[in-house]
């Protein structure tokens, strides 16, 4: 489990620096980010909500059931939309509102 | 390395959830200067980064602060210090509603009042509620936060706290931090043992993985006793993800079965370590998989999962639409986790008495590293930020002076040299390297010490090769050359985990019973004894070897 930051899409902003719990995202000499340690992500998924530009998807490895599905994370008032796309492409959408989300 | 010399009157060191919470309430009840350093960055660093959604320590209506404390003796099989528990109970509803008054959106029932999720616990929406307690801690205009700051060292003259020493983890920059009083804030330690996924996934665990057990390997270097390093923590999780099982017992009220369908959770007891027993000794008798029973609840239900998982552990949703199986459709396996360090839940840490002071002078302790004190969980660590920020504040009102000033810069010109000699870099010859001593350690821990794959249980002669081989791995410490500054703090990350291993190799020693069966499953005396109805502690003496001492209970 880890996540994959898109160059392409990255904007240099240093949100993810600064959001990552384990000092784990640096800069690279194009100014965009890069995970250092990939296998040292926990998972919190901070950075993807940090992340304006939505450059950061999240995964799960092999090793714990992961089938190259990416999640990401947008942010829409006050909802939370989460979307997972899996690798033929289909896209499954779940929206979880801020204040009213938790039944448990 | 560039150095940087801060005075301060109070120093936090680790701005997660206590540490926040204490510069918040100090500063807006005092004005003397206080300093957080934190390894990350205080925003979503420590244990809440992927947030909580719910809060499980609060005194519910009809209850008191006694039954939280008879609770959590009860569940620590006696060992607590019940002074330090009810200190901390009687401020849990407190500090609950100031978090509400922070912004956290508390779930609330038809009454106007907060809604419960069993009898000691509430619901909230707390995915962003570090984000919270980090703006509260920005707020204060006396507090100063240092991030990307990793303190490595107290330095303290003849038990009395001088300060801390330390270095930012991207650029070359020592720091030295003179303070009348300290904070230890740091929480407790993951990743001493092989975690339950090694390879990829190897972080996917339990406790945050950033939190190396700093706290206690300072406190332990600097003749800090110590308690229950021997009580240790597992936690029973969701296979793989290691995501929390609680909200799918609680919340949708599936019960343990293993894999014949049976449900065994009663047959061993309900107190947390019983619980991870009960689905170990399942699986050893050949009944396992063990399993919550989710099969048939209702897609309304699923999708409540689907969305109260991201709201805290995303990896179990994605793991559900992965598997194209969510829990209506399959029952959700379950496995224990690593053992952890972490007086949060279990009873580790800083010997500290009623006002969160240590044993070292002007040095207190809260949240995951104050020991005494279990199931804390989030509420709990404020309360305790709260009364050692409050005991601080006397403190500091009496002490008004920098004590040992020369002594303070004879140890930092030392530690500065120290760093310096790791940060002389690779060279080409190197063949070890921080990381082969984690998994080093974590093999032994694993395989010596009570890990996952003995089912926790260890003897004598194990713990014995464990220490011998822990300390072998400590004479490399000094060869490890560091090209940055991330380098260098991997290397002192590792350095941490192997003094705190050696700490919980001989608690594990001393306790010579079960108390507590898999948090630490003695081969060589398998039955719980009263006459072992006492705290061990320990300190660290100067040639690093601990010294244990034993204390009756309080």
């Amino acid at each position: 489990m880890s996540i994959r930051i898109r160059k392409e899409a990255c904007v240099g902003c240093r949100r993810c620096v600064e959001a990552c719990p384990g000092n784990l995202i640096k800069i690279d000499i194009d100014g965009k980010a890069f995970i250092r340690h990939e296998r040292d992500c926990w998972g919190c998924t901070s950075c993807l909500k940090e992340c304006r530009a939505g450059a950061i998807d999240f995964f799960l490895g092999a090793d714990i059931g992961g089938r190259g599905s990416r999640l990401s994370v947008a942010e829409r008032g006050d909802d939370w939309i989460w979307t997972v796309t899996r690798t033929d492409g289909s896209v499954r959408q779940i929206q979880v509102n801020k204040k009213e989300s938790n039944k448990y | 390395m560039e150095k940087r010399q801060i005075k301060t009157d109070f120093l936090i060191i680790g701005g997660g959830t206590a540490g926040c919470y204490a510069a918040y309430v100090m500063s807006k009840k005092s004005d003397v200067k206080i300093v957080i350093a934190e390894k990350a960055n205080i925003r979503r660093s420590g244990c809440l980064a992927a947030g909580v959604n719910a809060l499980n320590a609060y005194i519910t209506e009809g209850k008191k602060p006694e039954d939280y404390v008879e609770y959590a003796k009860k569940d620590a099989n006696g060992i607590v210090r019940t002074d330090l528990l009810l200190s901390m109970s009687q401020r849990l509803n407190h500090v609950t509603e100031e978090l509400e008054r922070l912004g956290l959106v508390i779930l609330k029932n038809e009454n106007g009042k907060y809604a419960a999720r069993g009898t000691r616990n509430i619901k909230i929406n707390g995915e962003n509620i570090k984000l919270l307690l980090a703006k509260a801690a920005s707020s204060g205009k006396n507090v100063t936060i240092l991030n990307h700051v990793n303190i490595t060292d107290y330095v303290v003259r003849e038990n009395q706290i001088l300060g801390a020493l330390g270095f930012d983890v991207n650029e070359p920059v020592f720091y030295e931090i003179q303070a009348k009083a300290v904070l230890c804030a740091t929480g407790g330690a993951a990743g001493l043992y092989r975690p339950n996924n090694p390879g990829f996934s190897r972080h996917k665990m339990w406790y945050c993985p950033f939190n190396t057990g700093a706290g206690y390997a300072m406190g332990l270097l600097a003749g800090a006793e110590m308690t229950s390093f021997e009580m240790r923590f597992i936690a029973l999780r969701c296979k793989d993800t290691i995501a929390p099982t609680g909200t799918i017992a609680q919340g949708a009220g599936a019960k343990q079965v293993n894999a014949r369908g049976e449900i065994y959770e009663k047959k061993y007891g309900l107190t947390t370590s019983q619980r991870v027993y009960g689905t170990v000794t399942e699986n050893r008798e050949g009944r396992g998989p063990c399993y919550l029973h989710t099969k048939g609840i209702t897609q309304a239900q699923e999708q409540d999962l689907y969305k109260a998982y991201l709201n805290m552990a995303p990896s179990q949703t994605l793991k559900w639409l992965e598997e194209g199986k969510g829990p209506a459709m399959a029952d959700v396996e379950i496995e224990g986790t690593e053992p952890y360090i972490v007086g949060g839940h279990t009873a580790s840490g800083y010997w500290v008495d009623d006002q969160r002071r240590t044993t070292v002078r002007g040095l207190f302790a809260a949240g995951d590293v104050a020991g005494g004190c279990p199931q804390k969980y989030v509420t709990g660590a404020l309360a305790e930020a709260e009364i050692a920020s409050e005991a601080a504040t006397e403190y500091l009102a009496e002490c008004r002076e920098f004590l040992f000033s020369d002594e303070f810069s004879q140890a930092s010109e030392q530690k500065q040299k120290e760093y310096e000699e790791h940060l002389k870099g690779k060279e080409e010859r190197e063949i070890l390297s921080e990381e082969q001593l984690e998994e080093a350690m974590q093999k032994i821990m694993d395989e010596y010490a009570g890990g996952i794959s003995s089912g926790y249980q260890y003897h004598q002669a194990g713990l014995f090769i464990a220490d011998q081989k822990i300390k072998k791995l400590q004479e490399l410490m000094d060869t490890l050359g560091a090209n940055d500054m991330d380098e260098l703090m991997r290397i002192y990350e590792i350095r941490e985990r192997l003094i705190v291993c050696r700490a919980v190799i001989a608690h594990l020693l001393a306790r010579k019973e079960t108390r507590w069966h898999s948090f630490a499953e003695n081969a060589d005396y398998p039955q719980e004894d009263s006459a072992w109805l006492k705290y061990v502690n320990s300190k660290m003496d100067e040639t690093g070897n601990l010294q244990m001492i034993y204390r009756d209970l309080v």
